[in-house]
């Protein structure tokens, strides 16, 4: 360890002790940048004598997250970059608050995967989906995957394990030296209509697999099989997965999250045991009760999001559809209309949020009955019936109302 | 009144649908239907043949390689002959380029476009055009609001004329003031949003020229709440940014 790293991590800790007794914030992000500023180097410092796994895509890296470490935690401490700061910044910071864990977990921002591979050499890198997000700030998404491409062939010791039914994924995956490829499914095909590889149109057979016409890259043969509520792990062994968070695409997320735990040794009954426990990640799933009504909390931050959210989303409970466009959410909401509102027809929806007035045009040409108000406390007493309210909301949005909750 | 569905084709949204583009078709439809007007959308999937016989051609934006994709498929001249034919196209971002000449992908190749309409589009100098879009139209339109996110610039030629005048924002980009193109029956436009949801007026003029007759007034209140919000969003930007500008501190280095 070089002096230099000591003071940056001293000083990181600083800054982020005064922000948190200043109340300014949590100080994650503010402490990761003083110790970058220090010492440049400092995330790769951090990282020297740990095994780490990196986990990134579109959508579920929190909860894949949460759930490789429930399964790594089997075998002793864990770091991990909980929080949701996945940038370089907050990713120092929790490698250098926790200094003796060997063992981590980081769930890392997309476009940052390279940077931080190339710091951290990590031993395993879960890839989980590529798709549209955020179009006013980041790249195209075929041009993510190419840098993907890139940095992993350029690190052959690096283990990638890879959702080989995103086209996208499987071809940045495809680059690695050893992959372990998993059948974690792909709903949103909206984005790899085109070959990733050669541009040439992606035929699918419609039971996951799919083939260029052009350059013939097709799915990897997967060793980890989904089915249902099933994951089959490479020996033929089937695991009855009981998540106690909904959705059929975090049964997906689980298969992923035990072959990447499987790299450390843990057997996927004891993987998924691990991760059939966690209630909720980071707020998200949260069971709750608000403004007189029991309320249970989900996030969505993209088309693909979306319409697995609408799945999870109970047929008999109050609906209330919450949507900001902030920074950190895009600012363009037009991905309204690429999420198929129209399965709501028949039943009732509440639209809020700061962009609630494009959420109630979206809802009125899909066919929906709705009404449109301000806030969360209104919005809940507004949905249908008066038992159970499922509130899905995007980024900012969710972000406010976990706050809302849990100060009522 | 035509005597069967209006249909609506809406062209390739796997490729041509980026920016929640395939919306407009959705649009134009159920603004019929709420008229008594049967219509139809027909999702023209990349191995399907562009219908012969719609009404009415949707294209959305898309992304580099979609967008050379989408060209080489509608090489076999059925667009060509709906545009002949004075069928309705209503083209927006990358959907509008490949109508033109030639446009640009990638490090600056220049691929040839569908030849349709009279402009040929290259690169903004400079960042891409990302933010609200508002332009001025001449006629009934009134104002166009929506989102505008490309690098490309689109230089009309005489044929062409365009829809608007931009007011915020950058549109075509080519120094005339200029947003999307005329020409015929075919409208394009940077404008997303989608731009014909967020402007219904512009939906009932694409309508009128496939049913001929006026249109019936629809209950667009919520669409009016959504413009009110946009306006009065892009004015307080205006006056942040003239407050920014008039007391931003002065540079420290040159």
């Amino acid at each position: 360890m070089t002096a230099r790293f000591a003071l940056a991590r001293a000083a990181g800790r600083t800054a982020s002790g005064l922000s948190r007794i200043t109340g300014r914030g949590g100080g994650t992000t503010i402490g990761g940048r003083v110790t970058l500023l220090v010492d440049p180097n400092a995330l790769a410092q951090a990282a020297v004598g740990r095994e780490l796994a990196l986990v990134s895509g579109t959508n579920g890296k929190t909860t894949t997250r949460t759930l490789l470490v429930a399964a790594l935690s089997t075998q002793g401490p864990v770091v991990s970059n909980s929080g949701g700061a996945n940038l370089p910044t907050g990713l120092t910071a929790a490698l250098t608050t926790d200094r003796s864990s060997r063992v981590g977990v980081l769930e890392v921002d997309e476009p940052f995967l390279p940077k931080v591979a190339a710091a951290v050499k990590p031993r395993a890198v879960v890839l989980l989906n590529l798709s549209r997000d955020q179009l006013d700030r980041y790249a195209e998404v075929r041009r993510l995957a190419g840098v993907w491409h890139e940095t992993l062939s350029a690190m052959p010791e690096v283990h990638v394990v890879a959702n080989a039914d995103d086209p996208l994924v499987a071809w940045a995956g495809s680059a690695a030296a050893h992959v372990t490829w998993v059948s974690a499914g792909q709903r949103w095909t909206y984005d790899s209509t085109a070959c990733p590889a050669c541009g040439d149109i992606l035929h699918r057979d419609g039971t996951g697999g799919w083939r260029s016409d052009g350059c013939g890259l097709s799915r990897p043969t997967p060793s980890w099989l989904v089915e249902d509520s099933v994951v089959i792990d490479p020996s033929g062994a089937r695991h009855e997965v009981e998540l106690a968070i909904p959705g059929q695409v975090n049964v997906g997320n689980a298969a992923l999250a035990a072959a990447a735990a499987a790299q450390w040794g843990v057997g996927a009954t004891d993987a998924l045991r691990a991760m059939a426990a966690i209630p909720s990640v980071e707020g998200r799933y949260l069971q709750t009760s608000y403004s007189g009504r029991p309320v249970r909390l989900l996030l969505a931050k993209n088309p693909a999001g979306w319409s697995e959210a609408l799945q999870m989303a109970s047929p008999d409970t109050g609906l209330v559809v919450a949507v900001n466009a902030r920074a950190a959410d895009g600012r363009d909401p037009s991905w309204l209309w690429d999420v198929p509102f129209e399965v709501l027809r028949g039943r009732h929806a509440v639209a809020t949020g700061e962009r609630s007035r494009d959420v109630a045009v979206r809802l009125r040409y899909a066919g929906v009955e709705h009404v449109r108000v301000d806030d969360l406390a209104q919005a809940v007493r507004a949905a249908h019936g008066s038992g159970p309210v499922d509130v899905l909301a995007n980024y900012t949005a969710f972000q406010g109302y976990r706050k809302v909750v849990r100060d009522a | 009144m035509p005597d069967s569905a209006v249909r609506i084709a809406l062209v390739f949204p796997s490729l041509l649908g980026t920016y929640g583009d395939g919306g407009n078709a959705s649009v134009l439809a159920q603004r019929l239907r709420w008229r008594g007007i049967d219509a139809d959308v027909i999702d023209v999937g990349v191995d399907d043949a562009v219908p012969e016989q719609a009404d009415l051609y949707v294209l959305g934006g898309g992304e580099d390689t979609a967008q050379t994709l989408a060209v080489s498929r509608l090489s076999d001249g059925v667009l060509a002959r709906a545009v002949a034919a004075d069928k309705t196209v209503f083209a927006v971002c990358a959907g509008f380029q490949i109508l033109g000449e030639s446009f640009l992908v990638g490090a600056g190749e220049i691929v040839p476009g569908l030849g349709l309409v009279d402009c040929r589009t290259d690169r903004l100098p400079g960042e891409r055009a990302v933010g609200e879009l508002l332009t001025d139209t001449a006629d009934s339109l009134g104002v166009l609001t929506g989102y505008e996110n490309h690098g490309g610039r689109t230089v009309l030629g005489p044929d062409a004329s365009p829809l608007g005048r931009v007011r915020e924002g950058v549109g075509n980009g080519d120094g005339t003031g200029g947003d999307g193109l005329v020409q015929g029956n075919v409208i394009a436009t940077y404008l997303h949003g989608p731009a014909l949801a967020r402007n219904p007026a512009l939906a009932d003029h694409l309508l009128s020229r496939v049913v001929g007759d006026a249109l019936s007034p629809l209950d667009d209140h919520e669409e009016q709440e959504l413009r009110a919000e946009r306006f009065a969003f892009i004015r307080r930007a205006r006056r942040t940014s003239r407050w920014r500008r008039q007391w931003r501190p002065p540079a420290r280095d040159a």
